[in-house]
């Protein structure tokens, strides 16, 4: 067995003393139902405990603000998937680019409605900024040059209170003599915002027109550093040696102490040559060691490659931290990040936070990006499915979010349809308008399987009720000849019970329904009959029961009661069976009557009586209407 | 796809209706009521789009729908219905008929009457799938194969049609003052006239054969032509739009097919009803315009067309030659039958859709809301 990453965190049970007995526990989807046993950890038995909890480990997917997250991100995720695989990586590029926003802007959107809630908040503000550091490096990839500049937009997007204070300096009755003042130019120097921090040190310069030169000394040398344009002809070595030749005008200028008199002045200038002494000095403004880092190579290595970035975040990290401190979970992901580990960063990330949402979708772009190498885990399927299938799974315990989970599985090749038949069977379904969804579901995917046994759960419910029509529409769906006989036979049952139809309504109108099952024809033709019958339509009415006697539609034992129904049309004055009718009736009463010549020595002597009185009738009957119709059909008009 | 914003709500909307506004004010409407379904804790909820005052051409930013009461439901919304400025009708999945009033003072929302078993089994409760009002009368109808028949402010029922249907009865609506039409899970419309005792309907119809399988379809929703009473739009299961004429036989005067899946709700705009609005389970709704004269084919000008294939069966019955017309004959090759898609594609089920004035509100199975505001009519 592999050993464990990081140490597993204890939960306590309420109520329940791990001295005294020992807990019992299954696992089920998303959680753990844990209970009492009557073990005692000394050894023997004592009484049980009625309760059983129920554990979880993820509680966002019930926040609701956090739906929102799931929701938009699931629109994000099937518009990635539905990207055209022919088109050429090159175009992809600013497509997954795009994407990637759209997924941040959600997480933003997100935070920007959590603000009270503290704990999740900074989580999604982790997230966000791990993000869009990945989709800095590894989606944008940057080359050297721009990489910097990337790197500065990232920094400069999660240190927003720059802004706020620089607002309140401004405002403020007289800004260069705030206490906050050189707080707001030193910062905006740090986050290489130099048009800011020289319209800030304007108002300085105003209040010290003695030191004039000084302040258009540092002015000339902001607004000349020179800054990567990755538009223009300029090729990088170009933009080396520009810098480079600033750069020395700067330090060219600290030797001459030009900014002695001025300790704020000389700082910065001492910031502009990358001095990281003095960085460090102003920690507190940094107040992130990958500030530092950004910061540290805008001022000493601007045309810092991708590859030689992980040297650089290890050292700054190592500066700027207490080498007594333990590195946070998010210093860790961000130097694997920084050192293009794609694979640390996701497991980190697994490991730091409780759901699966940020590292399924995160993983499901980069593989989209080709940047993933097929990681093949043990059971076969690969990190990115592994990762989409342990959310999807995840969503789907929730009573609502199961419909999202969906989408996720049908873009799993792998497993993802095995998956969604296992789970869809679970869904709870309380009105015939989920069951309907869930059916849809199923068919859109050729789950037939699922589809029957949905449908025939449906419909045991509905004949529960007593409601015929619907367990009969939800056979007709499911095309569940077994279960349309079943009904049927419920009818004719009724039938022969009441003597009369219970929903007509339904038996009238079956349509080609009724060809479903062989119970269920019947019952429509018999139904027809009676009808003919009512409309007094009796040689029709005749012809149809004997073919449902002769075709063998109708069920043995309900031939007693046709027979019985044929009485009155034998009984009529006129003639309607003819001769060969007559003798077929004949014989299918033989064929009825030849079964129950033993007689049985448990039944009532009432039963047998009626039995065969019955039969006696209709023979009697069935004689007299032979005589007259070979008499009638002898009988030849004169 | 202009003008349409989208909202995401964190509970899947089952129902969304405007609040009537007075016929002679020119006002558009700016409240909506949505009810939610498939969640723990199921509500009502009241929604404002604010004020419509002075709109700019290519006005971007819309206000979003803003919350302003909110409710909890017992079981889901299965059927939300205006039944007056103040008081809102719900049918539920317990079986309940419940009246909520606004009060627009507080901005709150209260119960105001509660039938609780309005819809039972012998043992269990039964889901109230359609609630119709026609104030101060409400007729609700269930999966028990009940109607019954409620009068606001009167604790009792008025009437109960037992044994109505032997199926899932899903959807109603009001043909007259006396007479509603139903329509049920083995797709059968059946109409009943409340001036006769008993519990036999008046009229019972279905597709017959004409349908594309053969089968009985179940049907899902049903709207009556604001202006024709006897015109009536339906759909089913198939996702098929047929329009009936109550007063002729038993087929549709016109099939067309229009969803891939359950057509949900289908509407006819209540002031404009060459307009029809479906939506459907694949995620779709359709805006169905009958233009008059034109000389290029609807399916040349553009826009997001779907194909329709109609199967036009009976010719219409002489007499009013006017827009009906257009939706009896359902002929697209004459150029009087053009839809287009009102929302941008890969979306989840769009259970429900009202549109009053130039404004229509949808709500998804995504958990959002959408709100266009500019409709062409």
């Amino acid at each position: 067995m592999e050993e464990v990453d990081v140490e597993p965190t204890t939960t306590p049970i309420p109520g329940f003393d791990s001295n005294q007995k020992h807990l019992g526990f299954v696992w089920g989807p998303g959680d753990i139902l844990v209970y009492e046993t009557i073990y005692k950890a000394s050894g023997g038995s004592a009484g049980g405990c009625p309760f059983v909890h129920e554990v979880r480990k993820d509680e966002d997917i019930y926040s609701p603000i956090l739906r929102k997250l799931f929701n938009e991100s699931h629109h994000i995720f099937v518009g990635l998937q539905r990207i055209r695989e022919d088109l050429p990586s090159k175009n992809k590029k600013p497509q997954f680019v795009s994407i990637s926003k759209n997924y941040r802007s959600v997480i933003r959107a997100c935070m920007e409605e959590l603000q009270q809630v503290a704990g999740i908040v900074s989580i999604l503000l982790a997230v966000e900024l791990i993000w869009n550091l990945c989709e800095v490096l590894f989606i944008d990839a940057a080359p050297a040059g721009s990489l910097v500049l990337h790197l500065l937009d990232w920094v400069r997007l999660h240190k927003a209170d720059v802004d706020e204070k620089a607002r309140e300096v401004l405002a403020s009755e007289s800004p260069a003599e705030h206490q906050a003042y050189w707080d707001v130019v030193i910062s905006y120097v740090l986050q290489g915002r130099m048009d800011e921090a020289r319209q800030v040190l304007v108002k300085q310069a105003a209040l010290q027109p003695a030191a004039r030169v000084m302040f258009k000394l540092l002015d000339n040398l902001l607004m000349k550093m020179p800054i990567f344009n990755p538009g223009e002809t300029q090729t990088l070595t170009e933009f080396d040696v520009k810098w480079r030749h600033w750069r020395e005008e700067v330090d060219h200028c600290l030797q001459d102490q030009s900014f002695a008199s001025n300790r704020h002045l000389e700082d910065i200038c001492k910031i502009l040559v990358g001095d990281e002494d003095v960085l460090l000095e102003y920690k507190e403004l940094l107040s992130t060691w990958y500030h530092f880092l950004v910061t540290r190579l805008l001022f000493s290595h601007p045309t810092v490659k991708p590859t030689e970035l992980h040297y650089y975040a290890q050292s700054s990290m190592h500066m700027f931290l207490d080498t007594r401190s333990v590195p946070e979970p998010l210093d860790s992901i961000l130097l694997a990040a920084f050192e293009f580990d794609i694979h640390q960063v996701i497991k980190d990330c697994s490991i730091a936070l409780n759901n699966w949402w940020f590292v399924g979708h995160l993983t499901d772009l980069l593989d989209h990006c080709k940047l993933l190498q097929s990681h093949n885990l043990h059971f076969g399927s690969n990190l990115r499915e592994f990762l989409l299938l342990e959310y999807a799974s995840g969503l789907f315990t929730h009573h609502s979010l199961w419909q999202l989970a969906v989408d996720y599985f049908d873009h799993c090749p792998e497993f993802g349809r095995v998956y969604l038949e296992l789970q869809i069977e679970r869904v709870p379904l309380d009105t015939e308008r989920k069951a309907l969804k869930v059916i849809r579901i199923c068919e859109q995917r050729q789950m037939t399987e699922q589809v029957r046994s949905i449908c025939k759960i449906m419909a045991k419910k509905a004949l529960r009720n007593n409601r015929l029509g619907s367990a009969l529409s939800w056979s007709i769906r499911a095309k569940d000849a077994a279960f349309a006989t079943l009904i049927s036979e419920r009818f004719l049952q009724d039938y022969c019970a009441k003597g009369t139809f219970s929903d007509l309504d339904l038996i009238d109108n079956l349509g080609p329904a009724m060809l479903l099952s062989d119970r269920l024809t019947f019952l429509g033709k018999y139904r027809e009959f009676h009808r003919l019958y009512g409309e007094k339509r009796f040689s029709d009415a005749a012809k149809l029961l004997l073919s449902l006697m002769t075709a063998k539609i109708a069920p043995h034992s309900f031939w007693m009661t046709l027979l019985t129904d044929a009485l009155p049309l034998l009984e009529q004055k006129e003639v309607i069976f003819s001769a060969d009718q007559t003798h077929e009736l004949m014989f299918c009463l033989e064929e009825l009557t030849s079964g129950k010549s033993v007689p049985t020595p448990d039944r009532p002597m009432q039963d047998e009586d009626i039995e065969t009185t019955k039969i006696e009738l209709l023979r009697l009957a069935l004689a007299r209407n032979l005589a007259m119709a070979i008499v009638k059909e002898g009988t030849v008009e004169v | 796809m202009e003008g349409i914003n989208a909202k995401y709500v964190s509970k899947k909307i089952s129902k969304t209706r405007w609040r009537p506004v007075s016929s002679s004010s020119l006002q558009q409407p700016d409240i909506f009521a949505t009810g939610s379904w498939d969640n723990e804790d199921n509500s009502i909820s009241i929604w404002s789009i604010g004020e419509n005052g002075v709109s700019s051409m290519g006005d971007e930013f819309e206000g979003d729908p803003q919350l302003l009461c909110e409710y909890k439901h017992n079981g889901d919304v299965l059927d939300l219905q205006f039944l007056d400025q103040d008081r809102i009708v719900t049918a539920s999945s317990t079986g309940a008929v419940t009246i909520f009033r606004h009060h627009h003072n507080s901005q709150t929302l209260s119960v105001s009457q509660l039938w609780e078993r309005a819809h039972h089994y012998p043992c269990n409760n039964a889901p109230c799938t359609g609630v119709v009002c026609n104030s101060p009368e409400i007729v609700t109808v269930g999966e028990d194969g009940r109607i019954m028949l409620f009068r606001a402010d009167q604790e009792g029922v008025l009437r109960t049609i037992e044994k109505a249907d032997s199926s899932a009865i899903h959807a109603v609506t009001f043909l007259r003052t006396t007479e509603i039409l139903t329509v049920n899970s083995i797709g059968q419309l059946k109409l009943w006239d409340f001036r006769q005792p008993g519990n036999e309907p008046s009229q019972i119809l279905s597709l017959g054969g004409a349908s594309r399988t053969g089968d009985r379809v179940p049907l899902h929703c049903v709207d009556r032509h604001p202006n024709q009473q006897h015109i009536v739009a339906t759909g089913g299961q198939d996702g098929m739009l047929c329009i009936w004429d109550v007063r002729q036989g038993n087929m549709p005067i016109s099939l067309m097919e229009a969803h891939t899946s359950e057509m949900w709700e289908v509407h006819f705009h209540p002031s404009n009803p060459g307009h029809l609005f479906s939506c459907s389970e694949d995620g779709s709704l359709l805006h169905w315009e009958t233009s008059s004269n034109t000389d290029t084919p609807s399916f040349l000008q553009g826009g997001r067309n779907t194909s329709i294939i109609s199967r036009s069966a009976i010719a219409p019955t002489g007499g009013n030659q006017s827009l009906i017309n257009a939706w009896l004959t359902g002929d697209s090759s004459k150029g009087h039958l053009e839809t287009t898609h009102m929302l941008p594609s890969q979306m989840l089920s769009v259970n429900s859709l009202d549109v009053l004035g130039q404004c229509l509100v949808c709500g998804t199975d995504g958990e959002a809301i959408y709100v266009n505001r500019h409709v062409p009519i």
